[in-house]
């Protein structure tokens, strides 16, 4: 008899948890929501392959052992627009230590996009992606959006709205590969 | 084609009269002193059960000539919907009819399916196109498969109703009858309804607003009552019409809420004219039909409806539901109003079934879980459509 | 654990009601209770209600309560329908922010609505909690009673004791000189209506439905599926919801495919009813709503890229795999995706043209067209004879100067505008003007030429809607189990007919089913013809029927009844 009751009562609580389980995993997806989808740190970084304004071809997986500060962007953008002096301020000081920069922009004109690399006099490559699919690998939402890529091909960090020139500077520090 | 809606028409027209005469068959069989059961054959009924299924005939043929003519099935619009529930609903009175044989059925739900009728011709009754979103087979496999099973369940309001009749003891007031009173008013308003729709439409006072709608848009209301309340910031375009200058805010449809300040006028009006002439309550005047109803019997049927009808109206209202909502709308569920309604009603009848099987509400309680029922599917019908605006207002 | 013995000798398990033996009642509590109440689980021991020790046997038994799960249902009811009083978040217009909205609508209520978080019911923590808590309620109320239920039908006794029968609504004894005979003879009629029969030492138990007993477990297995498909949505990789919008002539990669789907849109068409046209049953109504929309469609064909490319690759080979038009209730399908027609925007800007003039002799120096999308890449048209048009600025969607400089507020082409330097064989230096829908500015100062709009090509844009969606065959699943459980318990019945030859010479008949006693007496009087005995009385009815000529008489009118 004491074993029946035994039995049960490991049953019931097996039942239960199992329930208790599924409800909180569920409750708890519902409420984390969308974020789930993105491209997070701790991720390896999809490769793409991207052309210049020059005709030249980037792509991610050519950069390993650098640290790539990819960008999206796109020139209607103002918090976009605000930091890309910054950003070539920085790729000045860290282009030399390693750190690359990539700026993506989202399925605009190379007649836009190019207007406004020479308004800025941007240096570091800015890459067209027309189709939209890089956008895609990356489930990009709001831009700008910029990802921090570690020499191993690891996101880092994923950075979401607009970036203060020192915040740049520490995070592009903190891809530098270690020499 | 033109020709063939006319015939649609006239065929719809004759069923709503033989549904009438044999209204007065069924009364006249429940009067008659050989049947103090109620049950069985007697020819009163019998003539009457043949003029419904002549009149049900009709009704079917106005519904595949439609068909023919629109080039779709004709359950686009609320008038066709409401049109064909009420013609399922007879079907459905129909088929317990010759499983119970209970003539006293058909002096209550030929009554309500007549009402039905009568108020769904206060909508547009146009032969509609159809949308995108409507063409396709889905459109008559669930609309249909819906209103059948909301026919059957009203079945067990009909059969509650007579219940209820029998069994609440007017004399001695209380809440029962208090609310046995307020379904059968409930009723009379739709009477009120249609009766002041038609009384303003044959003496033209109808109007035009203009008015400002919550998007800040200029738009026209159309008034087909004399206004007693007027739109945001509304202008008479009618000449000579009348207008009070009570205005409502915008969110308020003004048009609607006038036709119901009429509705309730006109119903609130004909119920006490009728309490002053006969001194009885609406209950009152309709218990000696019921004198002689078996309610084991009425329970019994009442029960039967919820059991046949509610995976008639689960397959309808929630699995095609699903199917179509999944192809048209690209998922099978997406809170919209009437889906809630629509599993509101699953619920509630669900909840009704449980407590009949396994907590043994019969009689009375399952009664008054009957008439609840179907006032929540005439929610899900009239009032979704008119007051909550989603995915489903067609009409 | 206490035990009851039955005076058969049969030991029941603590709870029962009847002894599953024979019969008997076993306790005064049940012999108090109603037989329709006792008959329903065939009088067994519902194990939840008998052990109430810990803290897990609580909640087992709080879950277990039918009279919980209706409150459940109940409240899952009125919390649906008030999500419905105003309209859900994901109904109201997405550029504006929700709290404003529903306060500036509906004013306080809207304000109480929204604070209280009934604009988002549905998704609500507490509502997935209403109905995670419905789940458990099936599964642990369905475990407690289908499992003895099965138990008590499974070892059914064909013998029963006389107290037994004597409970059942339906029962009558009868004095007949021959009782072995007309239980035979009954029992042979209610085989010809179906009903399984079995006989031991002259008793017969004729039995039919037993299956729709299940129907309740079946339907509730239906909904447990249901809602595990339910769950599985949150499960990252089951579901794709994504929106694509593509413009005619355009390629793009189809959101949530990993980038290995590809989709052309060769042309939008939008049609409408017209009159004339289509069948004239439908004037009436073109002419009281106007004009009423008739298809929606992409013509699209889909592409897929070549396996091991990488995103972004301008040398990818894509293969065309079909085209297909995609319309409202046609979906495109391809490889577990659905691409729905759920939206357009019509007459999108393309291209603009400009002729170039000369203000006061008014001639023509020859015309260009400006690609919104692909402008040439040096902003340069040459128009020939030493006429040429440079593009120093196009701005797709207009929004005013921000120091002097012209803004665009998206990259879409809602306003355009430009600003060109209008290079001229007599002005070689170039001459600045900025162009926009209805405003011509020449900021550095007069010019003698001037460029007029002269062309107009627009294009639609249709969106569509990507969908994916794995748990769709759990949940079709589901709803099928559910169905067929509902049709089962609702359309059949389990109708149970005990006879008993006694040794007294009578012969004792009773009666039960689950509903639908009128079913079970028309059974009965099938059975019973020819019989010369008279169907078994139903106990209930009597029980109105006196009820009622009780009512009568106290109000005085006769007493017509039967």
């Amino acid at each position: 008899m004491q074993n029946k009751k035994k039995k049960r009562l490991v049953m019931r609580i097996s039942i239960l948890a199992v329930l208790l389980a599924a409800v909180s995993y569920t409750i708890y997806s519902s409420v984390v929501g969308e974020e789930r989808n993105l491209v997070k740190a701790g991720d390896q970084a999809p490769d793409f392959e991207l052309t210049d304004l020059n005709g030249d071809v980037h792509r991610l997986s050519d950069y390993e052992g650098k640290g790539v500060f990819l960008n999206f962007w796109g020139t209607w953008c103002k918090p976009c627009e605000k930091e890309m002096p910054y950003m070539e301020n920085q790729y000045q000081k860290f282009a030399d230590q390693g750190v690359e920069i990539i700026a993506v922009n989202v399925g605009e004109s190379q007649y836009k996009v190019s207007n406004f690399a020479n308004k800025y006099n941007l240096t570091f490559p800015v890459v067209r992606d027309e189709h939209k699919d890089v956008m895609d690998a990356y489930s990009i939402g709001p831009l700008p959006t910029t990802l921090l890529i570690s020499p191993e091909g690891e996101v880092t960090q994923v950075i979401t709205g607009e970036m203060s020139e020192e915040m740049i500077a520490s995070y592009m520090e903190s891809i530098k590969p270690e020499s | 084609m033109a020709q063939l809606a006319s015939i649609s028409s006239t065929l719809l027209y004759t069923a709503f009269v033989l549904y009438l005469i044999a209204t007065v068959f069924f009364a006249g069989s429940i009067k008659s002193k050989k049947h103090t059961n109620q049950i069985g054959k007697n020819r009163w009924a019998t003539i009457g059960i043949t003029i419904t299924i002549i009149g049900f005939a009709a009704q079917l043929g106005y519904f595949i000539t439609r068909w023919i003519a629109a080039g779709h099935a004709p359950l686009s619009n609320l008038f066709e919907f409401i049109t064909f529930f009420a013609m399922m609903l007879v079907l459905s009175f129909i088929i317990i009819y010759f499983m119970y044989r209970l003539h006293i059925l058909g002096v209550f739900a030929l009554p309500i399916a007549l009402l039905i009728i009568a108020y769904s011709s206060m909508f547009p009754r146009d032969v509609s196109p159809l949308i995108p979103a409507l063409q396709s087979d889905w459109l008559f496999i669930h609309v249909s498969t819906v209103a059948a099973g909301e026919a059957i369940l009203a079945i067990s309001f009909v059969a509650g109703l007579i219940y209820l009749l029998k069994d609440v003891d007017l004399t001695k007031g209380g809440k029962q009858v208090f609310w046995l009173e307020a379904v059968l008013i409930g009723l009379m308003l739709v009477v009120g309804f249609i009766v002041s729709s038609i009384s303003f439409s044959i003496a033209g006072a109808g109007a035009e607003f203009s008015y400002v709608n919550p998007e800040d848009q200029q738009v026209t209301a159309e008034y087909a009552m004399p206004a007693l309340v007027v739109p945001n910031e509304g202008e008479l375009l009618t000449e000579g019409a009348f207008a009070t200058s009570l205005e409502m805010p915008a969110i308020v449809n003004a048009a609607r809420l006038n036709t119901v300040i009429w509705s309730l006028l006109f119903g609130a009006g004909i119920y006490l004219l009728i309490r002053l002439i006969t001194r009885k309550k609406l209950a009152g005047i309709l218990q000696p039909l019921v004198r002689k109803a078996n309610p084991d019997l009425l329970d019994e049927i009442g029960y039967r409806s919820v059991l046949i009808g509610f995976p008639v109206f689960t397959l309808g209202g929630l699995i095609f539901a699903m199917i179509w909502a999944q192809i048209a709308w690209t998922r099978f569920w997406g809170w919209d109003p009437k889906e809630v309604w629509a599993l509101i009603t699953f619920l509630f009848y669900a909840a009704f079934l449980h407590l009949r099987l396994s907590r043994g509400w019969e009689g009375n309680r399952s009664a008054w879980l009957a008439v609840i029922g179907f006032v929540i599917i005439m929610f899900n019908l009239v009032a979704v459509n008119l007051i909550i605006a989603g995915l489903h207002s067609y009409a | 654990m206490n035990e009851l013995v039955c005076k058969c000798g049969h030991v029941n398990k603590e709870g029962s009601e009847l002894c599953l033996q024979c019969g008997r009642t076993l306790t005064e509590q049940a012999e108090q209770r109603k037989t329709s109440d006792v008959m329903r689980y065939e009088g067994m021991a519902r194990r939840s209600q008998t052990y109430k020790r810990s803290v897990i046997d609580r909640i087992w038994n709080f879950f277990s309560s039918v009279k919980v799960g209706v409150w459940l249902i109940v409240i899952t009811l009125v919390a649906s329908a008030i999500g419905t009083i105003f309209p859900q978040e994901l109904f109201i217009p997405r550029n504006i922010d929700p709290a404003a909205y529903y306060e500036d609508r509906y004013g306080l209520a809207g304000k109480i609505y929204y604070v209280l978080g009934f604009h988002n019911l549905y998704g609500s923590w507490w509502y997935m909690l209403l109905i995670a808590a419905i789940g458990t309620s099936i599964i642990i109320a369905s475990l407690d009673r289908g499992v003895p239920l099965y138990k008590a039908l499974k070892n059914q006794r064909v013998e029963r004791h006389g107290s037994f029968l004597k409970r059942q609504r339906i029962y009558s004894e009868y004095v007949t000189d021959r009782p072995v005979e007309k239980l035979e003879e009954i029992g042979a009629g209610l085989e010809k209506k179906k009903y399984k029969i079995r006989k031991e030492n002259n008793h017969l138990l004729a039995e039919k439905g037993r299956f729709s007993r299940w129907g309740p477990y079946v339907n509730h297995t239906g909904l447990i599926i249901f809602l595990i498909g339910a769950m599985l949505r949150f499960v990252p990789g089951m579901y794709v919801d994504e929106q694509l919008w593509i413009r005619e002539g355009e390629t793009l990669n189809i959101p949530g495919t990993d980038q290995q789907y590809f989709l052309e849109n060769k042309g939008f068409t939008l049609e409408t009813y017209n009159e004339g046209q289509d069948s004239d049953v439908f004037d009436a109504t073109l002419q009281r709503v106007g004009p009423v929309a008739k298809n929606f469609q992409t013509d699209a064909v889909l592409y897929k890229r070549e396996e091991g490319d990488i995103a972004g690759s301008a040398n990818r080979e894509m293969e065309p795999l079909f085209e297909q038009p995609i319309q409202v209730n046609i979906p495109l399908k391809f490889d577990g995706f659905a691409l729905y027609q759920t939206d357009y925007i019509e007459n999108e800007f393309h291209t603009m043209s400009f002729t170039l003039e000369n203000k006061e002799t008014e001639e023509s120096f020859g015309q260009f067209t400006v690609d919104l999308f692909n402008p040439e890449q040096d902003g340069l048209y040459d128009l020939g004879n030493g006429y040429q048009v440079e593009m120093m600025g196009l701005y797709p969607d207009f929004s005013g100067f921000e120091d002097g400089e012209p803004q665009s507020a998206s990259p879409l082409p809602n306003n355009p505008a430009f600003l060109f330097k209008m290079i001229t064989p007599d002005k070689p230096d170039g001459e600045v003007a900025f162009i926009g829908i209805q405003q011509n500015l020449e900021p550095l100062g007069e010019n003698e030429y001037a460029l007029s709009f002269s062309g107009l090509e627009t294009r639609d844009v249709s969106g569509l809607t990507v969908r994916k969606d794995l748990t769709l065959w759990i949940l079709a699943l589901g709803g099928a189990i559910f169905m067929i459980g509902v049709v089962q318990g609702a359309y059949w019945n389990h109708r149970r007919v005990w006879l008993k030859a006694g040794e007294d010479g009578k012969l004792y008949v009773a009666g039960h089913t689950n509903k639908n006693w009128f079913g079970l007496k028309k059974d009965l009087s099938a059975s019973f013809e020819g019989t010369d005995l008279a169907i078994p009385e139903d106990h209930q009815e009597l029980k109105d029927s006196k009820g009622t000529a009780k009512e009568e008489q106290e109000r005085g009118t006769t007493g017509q009844h039967q």
